[in-house]
């Protein structure tokens, strides 16, 4: 299953980005072969309609879940019509250490 | 900095039931067609006629125009009475809609995860794997000292009476001091910048 992680550079030691649609870069991660793809958010600096856009990019990336700080209101819904679950992690955490807690 | 975590409002309740069946000595013999019930219908009939909202309000929840709420109002009052008269079966299915799931927050590892296929019973946390988990209702909890107080109110939807609403306290336990209504949460429009999509 891959599973979408918000992040704040493009590599799984940085730091969890806490904005979901504005965020700096997804790692989609693939819990079956332990492999990363790093996708920079071409809607990191969009003035309107970042969340679901991203939602569209994870979705394309056949992500089932997402990982990140916040989401908003619409993206509850869309994610939800998506089937794709969200995940909230409001204390401050590397990438990497979602990554371990998927694997455990 | 303590979390502030928005409420987040469901929009659409799935029916407890799949339909209904008619009772009494007559029904077995029958054999018309059940008569067929949108999801976007049953959400509009328990909206209006089981919490009370009215159309304009409903029609927000729901994210259709008032006219359309109308027509899907109108339309399923006709197929319960159609139901009720000729003491035929309903069927609730189909229609363009989404359940909103609900949240969970897990206890070990702190994290708050929704639950978007309905038909996983067992709910264990998508990241550490734990079952202490707990259904969870995302409110917000760290409200600004200064840039906007009371921005949830407890409201009437009856007649629309709003007082601040005082966190912790259900606002479903108290009743509107003018007609007797039960109050309902009423989340402002607020921070928008922070809503990051
Ligand atoms: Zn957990
Ligand atoms: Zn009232
Ligand atoms: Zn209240």
């Amino acid at each position: 299953m891959k599973v979408a992680i918000t992040s704040t550079g493009n590599s799984i030691e940085s730091m969890l980005d806490e904005r979901f649609g504005r965020c700096s870069y997804f790692v989609i991660y693939n819990t079956e072969s332990k492999s990363t793809e790093i996708v920079p958010n071409p809607n990191k600096d969009a003035e309107n309609g970042a969340g679901p856009a991203s939602l569209q990019l994870v979705a394309s990336h056949n992500a089932e879940k997402i990982v990140s700080g916040e989401f908003g209101t619409k993206i509850k819904s869309l994610a939800d019509s998506l089937k794709i679950q969200l995940v909230v992690v409001k204390e401050p955490k590397k990438v990497k250490d979602i990554i371990e807690m998927l694997n455990k | 900095m303590s979390p502030r975590v928005r409420k987040i409002r469901k929009v659409f309740n799935p029916p407890p039931v799949k339909g209904f069946k008619p009772y009494g000595s007559d029904t077995d013999g029958r054999k018309t067609e059940p008569v067929q019930l949108l999801f976007e219908e049953y959400e509009a009939l328990r909206l209006c006629d089981y919490d009370f909202y009215n159309h304009h309000q409903a029609s927000v929840i729901m994210g259709v125009s008032r006219p359309t709420f109308t027509r899907i109002y109108a339309s399923v009052r006709q197929k319960v009475a159609m139901a009720f008269a000729e003491g035929r079966q309903i069927v609730i299915e189909g229609g363009k809609v989404y359940f909103d799931s609900d949240w969970y927050h897990c206890k070990d590892c702190k994290c708050y995860f929704d639950n978007p296929r309905k038909d996983v019973e067992e709910i264990v946390c998508p990241l550490c794997g734990s079952k202490q988990v707990a259904n969870y209702e995302i409110e917000d909890e760290m409200p600004d000292a200064g840039d906007n107080q009371h921005v949830d109110f407890c409201v009437c939807v009856s007649c629309g009476y709003k007082k601040p609403h005082q966190p912790g306290k259900p606002c479903s336990n108290e009743i509107c001091p003018k007609c007797n209504a039960p109050l309902r949460r009423n989340v402002g429009r607020r921070r928008r910048g922070r809503l990051n999509n």
